[in-house]
């Protein structure tokens, strides 16, 4: 079958066959589980037990939130001893909410049982069964599976492609489980094709570094639809727009999914975990992990529980951490580093490196990038990674965005090759949260920008309404005036209408004005009434004074002084204002 | 447990500055034994010299400007720049001009622009144009080969080479002589056979004149060996080369007294191939992309010719990569590659969000 060729890749190292020698392992039954109720894309389950409460393995212990999550299982039977934030494997090292059980030891399973009769089954009972089982892709960036497998009608899906690429060094968690359950990952894929009703093209495409594989499935796919198709071997042809193009020659739209060129694209780990939950009804509590690097005695897969601590894993495998330059969950192309082993093992980690200082020393100190095109040869999406340096280091987003850095997808293979020993990724990523959050900002300020004008807008309205208002008085006090005038215009004098009217208006408001003024005999009275008020308010602080004497200190004695002055003053002021009152009536009359 | 935290990826090829520049210094070995062969111990001096000055001048400034010297020496960057001014300067120049070209190379064009991966300009070919401007005398006078030596003439030995170099001593009659490019420039009036058929340095050649063709086809062989090495893309080269070959073949004039010179001898000659293969393969001065290098390539090639034809210079790539520089991060604002899914190549100076719609 054709196959296309993606630009740029690396060879790095395989190192795949020091964890194939053995057959998947099983690790003992861990004391404890930890597990984190995000451990996928989207919203975090809600825990459904309590704290104290025994839980049979593959119970459930945490609800899907929301139509992007997925419910959390038991991994095994035992008592919920936590509920709390606990230490994940994240690069940040963050705290996050788990659920802890503490294991009986006796690995006892709930009642379970698959759908009968399958194959006669509705897509929506198929991925009912799929999204209670708690199932996310087990590639690496665990999105919901019955999401993915329900595009919606607007995009039919014509090509299902199966991801067994896993171009990774180190890990071969999907090869091991290939050459040891190839059936069933056949019969998963058999039933993702009907939920998908059905699609023209079913392929699997894998790297040709692994012939056991492929001998594995080679019998099982003839005459069954499905298309086997190997490629060379070249990092990173297993992500996701890599395959794609590799197997079809068709591009997903920058920005888009595959649903939107008609393709569903799942990672083969993920087939067979469908085909556990619809064949025997048993939720994703376990998954194949490699367990490699020179500083571990035994490499090998493991089928491991969610939730079992990677320092579990280590000190079964002979972890000696003096030869350990390093802890890395997932391969050494894009897994991060651990800080500490006591992080649980999530539903996407396919692999624990633990590398020797031989194997991976530290990393050498950066020099200046001379710009020799290394990486932009390296790059699988034809970015200009020396480029995209230069600006992130300027912290020039314009250019940046201009140089697609948004479909940069962070496989490494511009670092690996850099002769400069930059961390590009780690530029990148650092301007991706700049410009993110700059966009964010961006948002906000428009706004806050929109809510001023629209508040301006508001008050220039208002302010507007409230002078039409005034207009429109103004012009009915004008027209009555008019109408006022004409009706005087009907009576008497002719010429002199306009004087005669103002000179009427005038006299009006003198005769308000001195309806509401008060006769002088009024006022003189309110004078003297102020003047007993004040003069007996004086006597009463005399008498104070008076009988204060001896037994009051100096301060008291002068507080009561300084209250019969003002009391004096009090009254000296209302017998002026009552002179002047008199004075100026008198004067008056006298004019 | 505590572990490092180290970013991904933490795999790494074994490639490393150093190493390539190293491999870049290896590669120039066929054309400086061609040089010494033809034309005596002058180029290895020039060479040695040139270096050891550009190793202390980086270790000077990278001094002043409180870096690491160890680490920086450790780049061969200026080494690199030495050595390939060292193989443009005529053999048996005196020392001080090594020294100035060395200099100007190394602490105007390189540190005062921010040191490795920061110059604008080709360090060794801005040394190389400051010499070619300041002291033309001395920069235009150039070795005769070894087989156009007159009778009982030898090039003059390792300790008379250096009296010449150091002490001023001026080397016998009819060792220094004219190169190819210069007397095809200055034969007016001949037709290109008359040329060919008097002048010793073509009658005697086999394609591009005598020594010269040898040193050419040494670069070659270096700048093939870093070719097959991955040290940079056939793009820049194979575009310059291209561009004389095609321009030459344009203005040949059949042969006429005014024609420029075969493709041949343009390209077996002057500096030609250690131009395409040495010079503007330097990644820091150069255009970006892949398209961009041919677009820079082919304007390295269509300016040599030009300046060779018509200018007052018989070679010319120095000034053709000088302005090819300039013109280098213009060129990198059109040619960006087409990115996965994005129906085509943006511009560098695009604005905003481009439109996704198909």
């Amino acid at each position: 079958m054709k196959t296309w060729v993606t630009p740029g890749g690396v060879h790095p190292p395989e190192n795949k066959h020091q964890s194939l020698t053995l057959p998947i392992g099983s690790l003992p039954l861990p004391e404890k589980l930890l597990i984190p109720l995000s451990q996928h894309i989207g919203t975090a389950a809600k825990p459904c037990v309590e704290l104290g409460s025994n839980v049979l393995k593959g119970q459930k212990i945490a609800e899907a939130a929301g139509p992007v999550s997925v419910p959390m299982h038991a991994p095994t039977s035992g008592t919920i001893t936590a509920i709390e934030h606990r230490p994940i494997a994240h690069s940040s090292g963050m705290l996050a909410p788990c659920i802890e059980i503490t294991s009986d030891g006796r690995d006892q399973w709930q009642p379970h049982q698959g759908i009968d009769d399958y194959r006669h089954a509705s897509a929506s009972t198929l991925l009912a069964a799929i999204a209670e089982a708690g199932i996310a892709g087990m590639g690496g960036a665990g999105f919901p599976s019955a999401v993915k497998l329900n595009p919606g009608r607007k995009r039919p899906i014509n090509t299902l492609i199966v991801n067994a690429t896993e171009c990774e060094p180190y890990i071969t968690a999907d090869d091991s489980a290939i050459r040891e359950r190839a059936a069933e990952i056949i019969e998963g894929i058999g039933i993702l094709s009907q939920i998908l009703g059905h699609p023209e093209n079913i392929l699997i495409g894998i790297e040709d570094n692994k012939p056991e594989a492929i001998a594995a499935l080679e019998p099982l796919v003839k005459d069954s639809g499905i298309s086997l198709v190997s490629f060379p071997t070249k990092y990173p042809s297993g992500g996701e727009k890599q395959l794609i193009y590799i197997l079809t020659g068709e591009e997903i739209p920058s920005g888009g999914l595959p649903a939107d060129i008609g393709m569903v694209c799942v990672n083969i780990g993920t087939t067979y975990a469908i085909k556990r939950a619809i064949v025997e009804g048993e939720p994703l509590i376990s998954r194949v992990t490699t367990m490699t690097g020179e500083a571990c005695g035994i490499n090998r897969n493991y089928e491991t529980l969610i939730g079992t601590m990677v320092s579990h894993m280590l000190e079964h495998s002979q972890f000696d951490e003096e030869r350990c330059s390093r802890l890395v969950m997932g391969g050494p192309m894009m897994g991060f580093s651990l800080t500490s082993a006591d992080v649980p093992i999530v539903k996407t980690t396919n692999c624990i490196l633990a590398p020797s200082h031989q194997e991976i020393p530290d990393d050498e100190p950066a020099q200046p990038c001379i710009r020799c095109g290394l990486c932009a040869e390296a790059c699988p999406v034809s970015l200009l990674p020396q480029q995209l340096f230069w600006y992130s280091q300027a912290g020039d987003q314009e250019r940046l965005e201009a140089h697609n850095l948004f479909d940069c997808i962070e496989c490494g293979a511009c670092s690996y090759v850099c002769p400069s020993n930059i961390p590009l990724v780690q530029h990148y990523r650092h301007s991706k949260g700049e410009i993110q959050k700059a966009r964010a900002e961006k948002v906000k300020s428009d706004h806050a920008r929109q809510r001023f004008e629209f508040h301006q807008q508001r008050m220039e309205q208002a302010e507007r309404d409230k002078e039409a208002k005034r207009a429109a008085r103004r012009e009915a006090a004008e027209k009555a005036k008019a109408t006022a005038a004409a009706k005087k215009s009907d009576a008497p004098s002719d010429n002199k209408t306009d004087a005669g009217s103002a000179a009427d208006i005038i006299a009006a408001a003198q005769a308000r004005a001195a309806a509401r003024k008060v006769s002088p005999e009024q006022q003189q009275a309110k004078f003297e009434r102020s003047i007993a008020g004040a003069e007996m308010r004086l006597q009463m602080a005399e008498e104070k004074l008076a009988e204060a004497d001896d037994t009051q200190t100096d301060e008291q004695r002068n507080i009561l002084v300084a209250a019969v002055e003002a009391a004096r003053q009090k009254l000296e002021q209302a017998r002026g204002r009552l002179a002047e009152h008199l004075k100026q009536h008198n004067g008056e009359q006298v004019d | 447990m505590a572990f490092k935290q180290i970013t991904s990826p933490h795999a790494h090829a074994s490639q490393n500055t150093g190493k390539v520049m190293q491999l870049v210094l290896w590669a120039t070995l066929p054309g400086l034994l061609a040089l010494t062969y033809h034309f005596g111990w002058g180029s290895l001096i020039n060479v040695v010299l040139a270096t050891a000055t550009a190793v202390a001048a980086e270790a000077l400034i990278v001094q002043m400007r409180g870096r690491s010297v160890s680490f920086y020496l450790r780049d061969y960057s200026a080494a690199v720049t030495a050595v390939l001014l060292g193989l443009a300067l005529p053999p048996l120049a005196p020392w001080w001009v090594v020294v100035v070209g060395t200099l100007s190379s190394i602490v105007v064009a390189k540190h005062l622009y921010g040191g490795l991966g920061y110059n604008p300009f080709n360090p060794a070919m801005v040394g190389y144009v400051v010499l070619l401007i300041s002291f033309p005398i001395q920069m235009t006078s150039w070795v005769t080969p070894l087989a156009l030596l007159p009778e009982g003439v030898s090039h003059p030995g390792l300790f008379e080479s250096l009296s010449i170099v150091f002490a001023g001593y001026s080397p016998a009659d009819g060792v220094t002589g004219p190169t190819p490019l210069d007397s095809f420039k200055f034969s007016d009036g001949l037709l290109v056979e008359q040329i060919y058929s008097q002048n010793p340095l073509f009658s005697q050649a086999g394609i591009a004149g005598v020594g010269w063709e040898w040193v050419n086809l040494g670069f070659l062989a270096g700048g093939l060996i870093l070719l097959g090495s991955k040290i940079f893309t056939w793009h820049g080269p194979v575009a310059m080369l291209a561009a004389i070959a095609i321009m030459s073949a344009l203005f040949w004039d059949g042969g006429s007294s005014n024609s420029p010179g075969s493709p041949l001898m343009h390209l077996f000659s002057g500096a030609s191939m250690m131009g395409a293969f040495f010079i503007l393969t330097d990644p820091v001065s150069s255009a970006v992309s892949n398209r961009g290098r041919l677009i820079y390539g082919a304007l390295i090639g269509v300016l040599v010719y030009i300046i060779r034809a018509w200018g007052n210079y018989p070679d010319a790539v120095a000034f053709a990569v000088l302005l090819a520089n300039f013109a280098a991060p213009f060129i990198d604002n059109y040619t960006l590659p087409r990115t996965y899914g994005h129906i085509d190549r943006r511009r560098a100076t695009e604005k905003g969000q481009e439109d996704k719609s198909k």
